[in-house]
């Protein structure tokens, strides 16, 4: 499904948070969206699955106004994987993935034998079908991780929003999250933190600064090392290839006293919350 | 493939899949826990409706007159069926037919409606504020019940126009539910956390009127006053039971047709716009359901407390939170706990009675708290 962000901006608290972002994603293509924290990201997804209404714009999902979808034919369509549910109520790890089968059910009665199969295949993708009777209360940060996405897996839409998917994963878990996010072969939306897996990962990214979209391509044209200075306020390295490139980071410093050649004069003063701790 | 449902357009080559937990795959079969529960949750709705049945017979059958529990079966089912033999044949006095027909099973059907809609209206708080320490009464609807009844109490039915005590109470509970709801309400939603404080600050404004009206009245008054606050179902009469059962009989096709979303909308409002489900709406149409549930229950059987706030948690330790198994079971067995209490509450200490509220909290309490302390109530999110 193309999912077409038109002219979107979205005001929290009497602020814009996301300032006319137009972005079109092709069917089938992963796009992550990269940007300081406080950049708009989450916001801009959040009008994806009707989370927020975007005071002005439109978010279109095969044409489709969101907005005029039912909440059940959206949640067919867009499947989020969120971050940390709330444990009140405690669901078994089993029992949270069949909530992804909720949008396909009308009223009371039986899993099928289709949400089962469906379920367990979403478990068996993220790695998690031995947590299947744990409680969720119970797991690991990393591992309610997995479970969110087990989840959204089993809504089986076409488009997949993930809400910084991979922060409390070990590294191991992030690059089978992102393979395996890959391989279903859906269109996939991904607020990313690590821009070394955003270049790794995405077929494009994006990226926002101030609740506006400043570039957007392929990762190796797009994530340069000024476009990366000047938005994450960061020195940066690139090694490995064009095609894929890694990146070092450390933190930007005024001057000339670095020596390094990818050093450029910053005319603002940093942050007292970026220093290093 | 069973998830794919767009083909796939590698860009990129993926990087090798390294699978640390597939060693696991297919070892044990997942959801072993879950088709244990739900085999728990057969056994336990069968175990509970033969109890409340028994229970009825029994109820019958204990009393100053003296009727065998094969004379109350006999007398229910003549009652409900047209030409059974013996009712017509003079083995049955007309003080036994008065005694079961309209003075026991009334009040026992009653206590049985009144536990099985306030255990349900307490379960249906708990996911609608989120919060484990809901209860029926959270949203001031007893207190405001009270202020009624009380009014009705003190003053005289024909000082208010006439009014009865059951509709008095009804308005009551009714009319602080609509405040409740309209002070928690912001942009069109209600928002648990101004829904719980609204509710706890108005209740306390409401049970100041009626400390006040009670305090200022005569000693018979306080006695009924008790009564009333901590609950009884000894006046019942059979319309006594229209109104619980209809609010009870709303409230489970809503709970039928909604329990999915309901278990989406325990694990937040975000999550459960994600899965389709109007976490707004449906937490306004489970206010009502609630409220409704609660107001006719109190209208008629006054403030019986505990039921509501203890009944749904020890069914999710039983059979776990999914409200598709907990519901069914949170409806029976606050209804087979009402009306073990009611048998109690008028045989412990006969021939008075004891205020079924104050039964309810010492049978439960001690049983809930070891309930609790048992290691599979982790179930019920105990666990932290």
């Amino acid at each position: 499904m193309r999912v077409q962000f038109d002219d979107v901006t979205v005001s929290l608290g009497g602020r814009d948070v996301v300032q006319q972002a137009s972005l079109t994603v092709e069917p089938g293509s992963v796009v992550g969206l990269v940007g300081p924290n406080g950049s708009g990201k989450s916001s801009l997804l959040r009008t994806l699955y009707r989370a927020v209404r975007p005071r002005q714009g439109t978010v279109r999902i095969d044409g489709q106004d969101v907005q005029h979808l039912t909440g059940r034919r959206a949640a067919r369509a867009v499947a989020v994987m969120l971050q940390d549910p709330p444990t009140d109520f405690d669901l078994s790890v089993e029992e949270t993935v069949l909530l992804g089968r909720v949008p396909h059910h009308a009223a009371f009665g039986r899993d099928t034998p289709e949400d089962l199969d469906v379920v367990a295949d979403a478990m068996r993708r993220t790695g998690i079908t031995d947590l299947a009777d744990r409680m969720v209360a119970t797991l690991s940060g990393g591992q309610r991780q997995r479970v969110m996405l087990a989840r959204a897996l089993a809504q089986q839409s076409p488009v997949l929003v993930l809400d910084e998917p991979s922060n409390h994963l070990d590294i191991s878990h992030q690059h089978e999250l992102m393979t395996t996010v890959r391989s279903l072969g859906r269109t996939v939306l991904a607020a990313l933190h690590d821009l070394n897996l955003a270049a790794q990962y995405c077929d494009r990214v994006v990226v926002l600064d101030g609740g506006r979209i400043v570039a957007a391509g392929p990762p190796a044209l797009v994530l340069t090392p000024d476009l990366i200075r000047t938005t994450f306020d960061v020195d940066v390295r690139v090694h490995g290839d064009a095609d894929e490139p890694v990146f070092a980071f450390r933190r930007l410093v005024t001057g000339d006293d670095d020596g390094g050649d990818a050093v450029l004069p910053h005319d603002e003063p940093l942050p007292e919350s970026s220093l290093p701790r | 493939m069973i998830i794919s449902t767009v083909p796939s357009v590698p860009l990129k080559p993926p990087a090798p899949a390294t699978r640390p937990e597939s060693v696991a795959d297919g070892a044990v079969p997942p959801g072993r826990v879950r088709r244990q529960l739900v085999r728990r949750t057969w056994l336990l709705c069968l175990g509970l409706a033969a109890a409340a049945s028994l229970l009825v017979v029994v109820s019958g059958a204990v009393g100053s007159v003296a009727v065998s529990p094969v004379q109350a079966a006999q007398i229910v089912l003549g009652h409900l069926l047209p030409g059974m033999p013996w009712m017509s044949d003079g083995s049955l006095t007309p003080l036994q037919d008065q005694a079961v027909w309209q003075f026991r099973l009334p009040r026992t059907l009653l206590a049985g409606l009144a536990g099985a809609g306030l255990a349900m209206a307490g379960a249906l708080m708990q996911v609608t504020v989120r919060n484990p320490l809901a209860e029926p009464y959270i949203l001031g609807v007893s207190s405001g019940a009270s202020v009624g009844a009380v009014l009705v109490i003190v003053l005289g039915s024909a000082a208010l126009g006439g009014l009865s005590l059951n509709v008095a109470a009804f308005a009551g509970a009714l009319g602080a539910c609509a405040c409740v709801a309209t002070l928690a309400r912001k942009n069109g939603a209600l928002s648990p956390t101004r829904m719980i404080l609204a509710g706890v600050a108005l209740g306390t404004l409401f049970s100041a009127i009626t400390s006040y009206l009670t305090i200022s009245t005569s000693a018979q008054n306080v006695v009924s006053v008790l009564f009333f606050l901590l609950g009884s179902v000894s006046a019942a009469t059979m319309s006594s039971l229209i109104g619980p059962a209809v609010a009870l009989a709303v409230a489970g096709v809503v709970s039928a047709l909604l329990a999915r979303s309901l278990n989406a909308l325990m694990t937040g409002d975000e999550s459960a716009v994600s899965l389709g489900v109007d976490a707004a709406r449906l937490r306004g149409l489970l206010l009502v359901v609630a409220s409704l549930l609660t107001g006719t229950v109190v209208s008629v059987a006054g403030g019986i407390g505990f039921v509501g706030l203890v009944v749904p948690h020890i069914a999710r330790i039983a059979v776990g939170a999914d409200h598709r198994r907990m519901l069914p079971v949170t409806v029976l067995g606050g209804a087979v706990f009402l009306t073990a209490a009611d048998l109690l509450a008028r045989t412990v200490t006969a021939p008075t009675e004891i205020p079924l509220g104050i039964l309810t909290a010492f049978v439960g309490a001690p049983f809930f708290l070891w309930l609790m302390r048992r290691g599979d109530a982790e179930r019920a999110g105990f666990g932290r």
